[in-house]
């Protein structure tokens, strides 16, 4: 049976980086990926990062993935399987592999679960028409594939992919009407939300879709406003024409395989749903398996890279790796993590990781 | 909500399915599960369970973290039979 020391599950912002951390440390690791390609999410990420220098500020993302899969690729210890999927755990601490068909399986010594998240739908009448899509497939089609989802596209959440998105859909010569918000306030970095702003784009918050229309495929929407009861105020409802509906309503980690090692879980809403409980070096309640990045939590990609390192740097301590060097090198990932999360930005992180936390003591 | 609005894109299942489901006296969402096969197609759920989750909070008068969740089980996606025809006999 195929064995490696640490296996790292997604190749994301998030996995490049434990990949990294903990072979320097000096671990050899195996990292699977289902795509053909490394870089999770960063791949499509056409606009540029924000913060400090370390953070990769001013870099764009698909630019981090770049780099990151080249550094990863070109490193001796670690060994990268694409077009592999992690299918399931069994309590032996076999992980089973898909890779090109075939059934493999791997045990590992220590396993880090980097497998990011889906998008959320939404519930409406004919919401399975041909025309409504998820922010992040929208994203796929046009900046990885080169492929126009449609003329005119109304974009459902004003958070930061769906402003970020409607973007990108002005930049591709789409038309985009109307960005709805269910909140009575946008929730987007105000820079992204500005540079819509200024381009003509009207984001109506306390707005949902109501229902979609369309014989083959969606030909309009009507919207409208919601009370504070969050239902909707008679008499608001305005129809746009457009052949595209984009959701972006939030995300839900890919929890499968941390239920089936069976970790400790915990509902946090703020986090995107259920979460493993988890110790401040990422370490889930099953003894050596590791989580990082939007699996632990919904944050960002900036976040989902140091929690990546730590989680490497700690997989690689718990097998006897990099023991001298740990302290100093967690400190400042940790010191890292404080600056990402600092400030009303951060505030519903904290928040659901201080609930998370609560879980901690329950599960020990 | 119209009531042909559908909740599990995998089986066919309109809300208003589920809501009868649901007025019969399934109130888990492993029953509603069994029952209806709702979140049993090929996306495993992911789709439909927070939509699941969110009715069967609603009917019964709970949080959606008090609702459950059935288990997860491997394989995490479709696989053909002649993925295992592979294996090493010792696996």
């Amino acid at each position: 049976m195929d064995k490696t020391e640490i296996l790292i599950i997604g190749s994301g912002p998030a996995g490049l980086k434990a990949s990294l951390s903990a072979a320097g440390q000096g671990a050899e690791v195996t990292l699977v990926e289902r795509d053909p390609f490394l870089g999770g999410q960063l791949v499509k990420q056409t606009h540029m990062f924000f913060g400090s220098k370390e953070h990769y500020a001013s870099e764009r993302g698909y630019k981090i993935a770049e780099n990151l899969s080249r550094e990863v690729k070109e490193h001796p210890g670690i060994r990268v399987l694409c077009d592999t999927t992690a299918l399931g755990y069994y309590e032996d601490g076999i992980v089973s592999l898909e890779s090109g068909g075939r059934f493999t399986v791997i045990k590992p010594q220590a396993l880090i679960i980097a497998t990011g998240a889906q998008e959320n739908t939404l519930m409406f009448p004919n919401c399975d028409l041909p025309g409504i899509y998820g922010a992040g497939a929208v994203q796929t089609l046009m900046n990885v594939h080169g492929i126009l989802p449609g003329k005119r596209v109304a974009m459902i959440g004003a958070g930061n992919i769906g402003v970020i998105v409607s973007y990108q859909l002005l930049q591709a010569g789409v038309e985009v009407p109307a960005i709805i918000e269910a909140q009575p306030r946008i929730g987007a970095y105000h820079v992204h939300a500005s540079r819509v702003r200024r381009m003509g784009i009207p984001i109506y918050t306390s707005h949902t879709v109501l229902t979609a229309h369309g014989r083959e495929s969606l030909e309009k929407v009507t919207i409208s406003q919601i009370g504070p009861d969050w239902q909707p105020v008679a008499g608001t409802e305005k129809e746009l024409a457009v052949d595209v509906l984009c959701i972006s309503v939030g995300l839900t980690p890919l929890t499968e395989l941390l239920f089936q090692a069976g970790c400790s879980m915990a509902y946090i809403p703020e986090l995107g749903g259920h979460i493993s409980v988890r110790s401040d070096t990422l370490e889930t309640t099953v003894p050596n398996i590791f989580v990082c990045g939007d699996v632990g939590g919904i944050e960002e990609a900036s976040s989902a890279m140091v929690e990546g390192s730590i989680a490497g740097l700690s997989a690689a301590l718990n097998l006897g790796f990099g023991v001298d060097s740990y302290a100093g090198k967690l400190a400042a990932a940790r010191r890292e993590l404080d600056d990402l999360r600092r400030g009303p930005v951060g505030e519903k992180i904290r928040s659901g990781l201080e609930r998370l936390s609560s879980f901690r003591e329950v599960a020990q | 909500m119209s009531d042909k609005t559908i909740i599990c894109r995998c089986e066919d299942l309109t809300v208003e399915e589920i809501r009868e489901w649901i007025s019969k006296g399934y109130h888990g969402l492993e029953e509603i599960k069994r029952a209806s096969r709702i979140g049993m197609g090929a996306c495993q759920g992911r789709t439909c369970r927070r939509h699941l989750i969110a009715e069967l909070a609603r009917a019964n008068q709970k949080k959606p973290a008090d609702i459950g969740l059935s288990t997860f089980r491997p394989p995490t996606k479709p696989l053909k039979f002649g993925a295992f025809t592979g294996v090493d006999q010792d696996d």
